[in-house]
């Protein structure tokens, strides 16, 4: 019974962002009524959606396999986390979670955007309904999850035992969240160009969403990454597959969007530019959603095998995309750019940004899509990629981390290079004698470690200088410092820490890229191997039956180079309904460092054991939730913060400026 | 990575018994085998998803590493070894390709955008520096004289 109500719940919503769309996008002109009408039309969306998925999380928890989905893809005795988490384990239920966010989203406009000039409201709200509307339809008519089955099974088919793990149940959430709030910045530059309004207002209004977006999108990611390196089983962090690719043009493009709207919000600047970004992150967040799922990248990958399915929705893409930009490309033309700037500014240091970012955009872009248009086009077949993808992202990253330091400290308008050189003197300086002690310690085994080392310093060191000096650190008092810099706007902390963040990340990837050292060889119990002054001796191997699956497990101590000790268990598991084979890696913490140990097959009546010292890899990730914790900062900024833009309206945007 | 293919890589890599890089097949000779890894970590290994032959754990990669490996052995250089497998396997097996014809676009294309992107950059400047000088349109001009005609009055 819930399941038809869930499914009459989404057809529901569908009738009324289809309703809502042609409202929005038509009858625009009409004023605060309808407006007002579209914001609860948004929140009904949202209502009915939550309702049609919880009607679905509930099948999956009380295991009611008359429902195919759940029949297929969960089982009686899963725990209760992995049973609610395989609700998006599947492409049906996937695309519903998809849906649900999109609409939580529309709602989230509606409620804090009751003081959105009316006919801007109604643009936004009728063109997310629109992504409703072609979405909730896709999803009704090729991809419904709420299928029934003439004769339930008495038990389900079990979720594949690698997707039982937390990873699956926070990493497509957060994923999406990142790729659909993208959606609200695609629906406020569709429309301006429909408006013709696009002023300082629109560029406040659109930042704080792209922020979110941002935020979820990079924790997602670097979940996604983390989840690959412990669960694979062989230490890689990031591969360069096309799925990853897909997450991460978006996270560019945004990252660029990001940079932009703040010269448009600031110097009223860069608005067309800016408007394109947008509508690029949300096409780029749709790509990566679907067209790995559309049976054109790698069919292998795909959720959906059907080819209707696949056709569908790139015609879908095709009408969304394309009409975006058809209406960027009609209205475009008529705006009208603000705000000089010298070449020299914080504006020109903002647009360098962009103009990198964009580039590394579309080189991964054709490096994605190459060997397959390459393929359509002369039957040739090639592959590309990590080594294709480092050097060329590589060489694309290195001048703009050179110039990082530089753009926070340019004024707006126009700077003085030299004056901003001279106040970083110091801490280049440190920069360079810290990359030049590491690898005298370390040893230089890739040539460009001490370079990349030097980035990753200049940019963790260079983003707190302004901090630095601003609190006049070391020239005053102490307590008088820690008063100046709990004083300063959130914006330049947010900055400050956020590019902190992503010299931590570089820090990371340098580390684990040159200094990782591992070895490959069998043991006996009893028996001990050395790694990077780790002794590791391997105390016994037993059998361990675990709740659903058996377990060959590896016992091991792990001495430290200081001498304390650690049990690692590392376990090859065989799932016994499905017969799935599993590797779980053991995986010890050495402050900032990690030692991975992979208990691999029997040979020849003795275990092949790798195990891998991994420097400062944790660098990686916490570099990324620093980066997060930056953009949350810069929400909860008082200028930036979500119904901010009525001050904005009050004070018209020339005397703003 | 996404779930998709973490799953994906998973059933490839259990699809078969093997394993990735293993002792019995590493060589005696450290710098040879140094070499065989700095070789294997650019061969893709064909039946799985984005994997290098050093990292998979199916068959066909082991084949392909011993491969290197025996040719390394018979006193083959980094480029003759490259160019055997590429014989046998075709220039799929290389996942950094290589700078052909075919793949002249690939190559270019990073630089080439980035040079579009300061062209346009330039164009840019010099269309939004010059109508500063352009002055007052007759419209506006209007305006300023009537609001000069105005002041005088006052």
């Amino acid at each position: 019974m819930s399941i038809e109500l869930g499914h009459f719940s989404l057809i529901l919503a569908f009738a009324i962002s289809l309703v809502s769309a042609f409202g929005g996008l038509l009858l625009w002109r009409r004023g605060e009524r309808l407006a007002l009408v579209l914001g609860q039309a948004a929140v009904l969306q949202f209502v009915l959606v939550a309702v049609a998925f919880l009607a679905l999380v509930q099948a999956f928890v009380v295991s009611d396999f008359s429902l195919a989905l759940a029949a297929n893809h969960s089982h009686s005795l899963k725990p209760l986390i992995y049973k609610i988490s395989g609700v998006w384990g599947n492409h049906e239920g996937s695309m519903l979670l998809w849906i649900l966010i999109l609409v939580l989203f529309g709602a989230l406009v509606a409620a804090f955007g009751r003081r959105l000039p009316s006919d801007l409201a109604s643009l936004v709200l009728g063109t997310q309904s629109l992504l409703v509307t072609a979405f909730a339809g896709f999803t009704l008519l090729t991809s419904n999850p709420f299928e029934r089955l003439a004769v339930p099974p008495l038990e389900g088919a079990d979720l594949n035992p690698i997707l039982q793990d937390i990873g699956l149940a926070i990493h497509p959430p957060l994923l999406y969240a990142g790729y659909v709030g993208f959606s609200i910045c695609f629906s406020f530059a569709v429309a301006a160009l429909i408006s013709g309004r696009i002023d300082q207002a629109w560029a406040r209004w659109v930042r704080p969403w792209t922020m979110l977006s941002w935020v979820f999108l990079t924790l997602g990611i670097a979940m996604g990454s983390y989840w690959a390196y412990y669960e694979l089983g062989w230490g890689g962090w990031w591969f360069w597959d096309p799925v990853e690719n897909a997450s991460f043009m978006p996270w560019l493009a945004g990252t660029a969007l990001l940079h932009s709207a703040l010269v448009m919000e600031k110097r009223n600047a860069l608005k067309i530019w800016t408007i394109f970004l947008a509508i690029i992150t949300f096409s780029l967040s749709l790509l990566g959603t679907f067209l790995v799922r559309s049976g054109i990248l790698t069919s292998v990958h795909t959720f959906a095998s059907d080819p209707t399915r696949g056709l569908v929705i790139l015609s879908i893409l095709a009408i969304l995309i394309g009409g975006a930009f058809l209406l960027f490309a009609m209205r475009a033309p008529m705006l009208r750019q603000g705000g000089l700037f010298a070449p020299i500014s914080r504006e020109g240091a903002l647009i360098l940004n962009n103009l990198f970012l964009a580039t590394a955009v579309g080189a991964v872009l054709v490096g994605t899509l190459y060997p397959l248009v390459l393929d359509a086009l002369t039957g040739t077949t090639i592959s590309v990629g990590a080594p294709f993808f480092d050097f060329t992202f590589g060489a694309l990253m290195a001048p703009l981390l050179l110039v990082l330091p530089f753009g926070p400290l340019l004024a707006w308008k126009r700077a003085d290079l030299v004056a901003a050189g001279q106040r970083l003197m110091g801490m280049a300086a440190l920069a360079v004698f810290l990359a030049v002690l590491i690898s005298a310690l370390g040893g230089v085994s890739i040539s460009l470690a001490p370079f990349g080392l030097l980035l990753g310093f200049w940019v963790s060191l260079g983003s707190v200088a302004e901090l630095i000096e601003r609190a006049k650190i070391g020239r005053i008092p102490l307590g008088e410092s820690l008063r100046r810099l709990a004083g300063l706007p959130r914006s330049i902390w947010s900055t400050a820490i956020g590019h902190l963040g992503l010299g931590l990340t570089v820090l990371g990837i340098v580390s684990v890229s040159a200094w990782e050292t591992e070895i490959v060889t069998t043991l006996n119990p009893g028996e001990t191997t050395e790694l990077a002054g780790y002794s590791i001796a391997f105390d016994s191997f037993e059998q361990i039956p675990g709740p659903n699956y058996l377990a060959d497990t590896g016992i091991f101590t792990v001495t430290a180079p200081g001498g304390g000790t650690a049990r690692l268990d590392a376990e090859r598991r065989i799932y016994v309904a499905s017969g799935t084979p599993t590797t779980e890696a053991a995986i010890q913490t050495y402050g900032l460092s990690q030692l991975y140990l992979q208990l691999g097959e029997p040979l020849d009546d003795t275990h092949v054991i790798r195990v891998w010292h991994k420097p400062y890899i944790l660098l990686i990730w916490i570099g990324c939730l620093v980066m997060s914790g930056a953009g949350i900062l810069s929400l909860t900024d008082r200028r930036l913060r979500l119904g901010a833009p009525q001050r904005a309206r009050k004070a018209a945007p020339e005397a703003a400026s | 990575m996404s779930w998709r293919a973490l799953f994906l890589c998973l059933m490839m890599a259990f699809s078969s018994p093997a394993l990735a890089l293993s002792p019995d097949e590493i060589l005696s000779d450290p710098a040879l085998e140094s070499r065989a890894r700095d070789l294997s970590a650019g061969l893709r290994c064909l039946v799985c998803q984005n994997q290098s032959i050093d990292d998979s754990d199916a068959e066909l990669a082991r084949d392909l590493r011993l491969l290197v490996r025996e040719r390394l052995v018979a006193g083959d250089s980094n480029e003759e070894v490259e160019q055997y497998i590429v014989d046998r396997y075709g220039e799929y097996v290389l996942l950094n390709p290589r700078l052909g014809p075919h793949t002249l676009v690939l190559w270019i294309a990073a630089p080439l955008l980035l040079l579009v992107g300061l062209v346009a950059l330039v164009l840019a400047r010099r269309r939004t520096a010059r109508p500063q000088a352009a002055g007052l349109t007759p419209e506006e001009r209007a305006v300023l004289d009537q609001l000069r005609d105005d002041t005088e009055r006052r």
